[in-house]
């Protein structure tokens, strides 16, 4: 559905030049979930312009829906919904015109297409009236998500549709992004938050312009191949410093309320005896996306 | 056909939800109107100035009544000395002074010839040679009076008459430059604004990955302000006729059409402008700069071409505002029809089609 090869993209800044997207190919499938897992500035957002037909790259070669990004951007136009990361309606319409403007300029009306939108629409209804400036972030996420599918678009751009959106909001957003996919649209979201991986039918890691893996999070996750350890103390800092320079320790870093531990070799017991912290608490634990996230980094 | 006219209904929901900005749209023209009417004139009216009569007599007092009862001077004050004349001037309680020396009647009678002094405040050049010759015409007027039965050896007299404008009234050259000024503001400001605005707020992303094509948004920007400036020409046209008097010579149609036309090259310029521009004060500032000052110094308006340095004249050609100034002047106070005015509509045609063609050009289908 959406194929992307060898793409580059370079901006201009100041004198120099910054490489937002570096030689980036990937695969996604026909009534996929697929994210795009990275922090900010990783490139994700030149990426979705790139196939939304917004900008132009600089090499290589992407289609979506089997429309070249370049020649048919027309086609594709068309065929796709796309909800940029910055919220992007007008603020001074109400709900009920804006989604009725966007469904009007894709020359479709609300009521042919009020299943498609019904489930989520349901939630804003009550506020219909209101102008979209006026509502919570959540309400703004899932009105746009409304704009962006109410012309029936075969492939959903989704760009960090949960950032700055409360928890709760967020796992109703997940949970309407499953439904979508069992309609059978393709749906590209981007996040930067490592834990929203794992909703995903397949992910790309990307970090500086570049994917460092892509997979089901749960090839993903075996591919990690190491024991991990998480290790708690009563001075946190004191104990990564003292992790840090152990020589048994290959790698250690805070996650959450812990920091996880990675060894040389797996002898635990040399390093909780060589560590001699007496209220050191360590025990092995899974690893997690971000915890490949950060060792496909480290290489 | 349904998306622009959604498009369209949107545009006008922008327009009619911002308040402060409607009101000064449609404001504008009315407080300009109301400016340019009652303070910011230059006709001269009820000067203050100062007489010096030394001599004191019949012919003195009489020339001095006429003075009075014209509508151009009031007289501040009579003065006995060079000294308190200066300090008047000074500060700046008149703008001229008349002085007669003694025995006015006397040399009049015996000598047939006489003086009489105009002393002007020559800070402000163009008001004090409007002055002197009020006061000239004034003195020449008392002459013919006294020397009525009296045959003089030759006389020439010239016989003024003021055509188009008898009373000299300044609203006849300003309503035609406030309606190039307000149209050019609403239309090119506007027009540059909404567009950006779309730009910045991130809405154009959504716009542009839709099957809406670049004209058709386009299109859709200009209407509101199309009609916008309608109202503002009408607004102008009402106030001008019913309140300053200043009345409409030629056809109706044909001012309107005009402006119509005007209107467009104005917002195609508005177009290019928000092409080449991605935030709006800059906008703005390229509106402001590239239309306004050139449409308020080189039109005409202000300041006469004539004057003008040649380079300065070539460049006022292509200021769209000063064919659409002198098309509004010819059939508004003159009261031509298109056949006196078809070199002027041909040029401001020529440049709406280039300026329009130029925005559709430079208006981009992607993002950079």
């Amino acid at each position: 559905m959406i194929s992307v090869q060898h793409i580059s993209k370079s901006y201009r800044q100041g004198k120099g030049q910054v490489k937002a997207l570096d030689n980036i190919s990937f695969e996604v499938l026909k009534g996929e979930l697929f994210g795009l897992i990275g922090p900010d500035g990783a490139g994700k957002t030149s990426l979705f312009r790139i196939l939304t037909t917004l900008l132009l790259a600089d090499q290589g070669i992407a289609t979506v829906d089997d429309a070249d990004v370049v020649k048919e951007y027309r086609h594709i136009r068309q065929r796709v919904g796309y909800m940029p990361g910055r919220f992007s309606l007008y603020q001074d319409l109400s709900v009920e015109e804006n989604l009725q403007f966007f469904a009007t300029i894709f020359n479709t009306t609300v009521a042919e297409n009020y299943e498609q939108i019904k489930e989520i629409y349901v939630q804003l209804e009550p506020f219909k009236k209101r102008l979209a400036g006026k509502l919570s972030g959540g309400m703004k996420q899932k009105l746009a998500l409304c704009c962006a599918l109410v012309h029936r678009p075969d492939v959903l751009f989704l760009d960090e549709p949960t950032t700055g959106v409360d928890a709760v909001s967020r796992i109703e957003f997940w949970d309407i992004l499953k439904r979508l996919k069992a309609d059978g649209i393709t749906v590209l979201v981007s996040t930067p938050y490592m834990e929203e991986a794992a909703k995903c039918d397949r992910v790309a890691l990307v970090q500086g312009g570049k994917i460092l893996s892509t997979g089901t999070p749960d090839e993903l996750l075996k591919g990690f191949g190491q024991k991990i350890y998480a290790a708690k103390a009563a001075s946190m800092l004191a104990l990564l410093e003292a992790l840090k320079q152990n020589a048994l320790v290959k790698d250690a870093y805070p996650f959450g309320e812990y920091h996880h531990v990675i060894l040389k070799e797996d002898r635990l017991d040399d390093l909780v005896h060589s560590l001699g912290m007496p209220d050191l608490e360590i025990m092995e634990t899974s690893p997690d996306i971000e915890d490949c996230f950060i060792s496909l980094m480290s290489h | 056909m349904r998306p622009i006219i959604a498009f369209i209904k949107k545009e006008f929901h922008h327009l009619l939800r911002d308040r402060q900005t409607l009101l000064i749209l449609l404001g504008m023209p009315i407080v300009q109107i109301i400016i340019f009417g009652f303070a910011l004139t230059n006709e001269v009216k009820n000067s203050r100035i100062a007489v010096m009569d030394l001599s004191k007599d019949v012919y003195s007092r009489s020339l001095l009544d006429q003075v009075e009862a014209s509508r151009y001077f009031d007289i501040e004050r009579e003065v006995n000395s060079y000294s308190e004349l200066e300090s008047a001037f000074r500060k700046g309680k008149i703008r001229m002074a008349l002085v007669i020396p003694v025995n006015f009647e006397k040399d009049l009678e015996h000598q047939h010839r006489a003086a009489i002094q105009v002393i002007a405040d020559a800070s402000d050049p163009n008001v004090a040679s409007t002055l002197t010759n009020y006061a000239s015409a004034i003195v020449r007027d008392f002459q013919s009076g006294i020397t009525d039965n009296k045959i003089l050896p030759l006389t020439i007299q010239t016989e003024l008459r003021m055509m188009y404008n008898p009373q000299l009234k300044g609203a006849y050259n300003f309503v035609p430059g406030v309606m190039a000024m307000v149209l050019m503001l609403v239309c090119t400001l506007m027009t540059a604004i909404t567009v950006v605005r779309e730009k910045e707020r991130g809405t154009m992303e959504i716009l542009l990955v839709s099957p809406m094509r670049p004209y058709t948004i386009m299109l859709a920007k200009a209407i509101p302000s199309l009609v916008l400036s309608i109202v503002n020409v009408a607004s102008i046209l009402l106030l001008s006729v019913f309140v300053l008097d200043v009345p409409v010579n030629g056809s109706l149609p044909l001012l309107l059409m005009e402006s119509v036309l005007f209107t467009l090259t104005c917002l195609a310029f508005g177009l290019l402008i928000s092409a080449s521009t991605d935030s709006q004060q800059t906008a703005m500032f390229i509106s402001l700069t590239g239309m306004f000052l050139p449409t308020l110094m080189l039109s005409g308006f202000m300041f006469p071409i004539e004057n003008m340095p040649f380079p300065l004249q070539m460049v006022s050609n292509i200021v769209p505002a000063k064919w659409y100034y002198q098309v509004v002047k010819n059939v508004m106070i003159k009261g031509v029809g298109l056949e006196e005015v078809w070199k002027e509509t041909l040029i401001l045609g020529g440049m709406m089609v280039l300026l329009m063609a130029l925005a559709i050009k430079k208006f981009k289908i992607r993002l950079a």
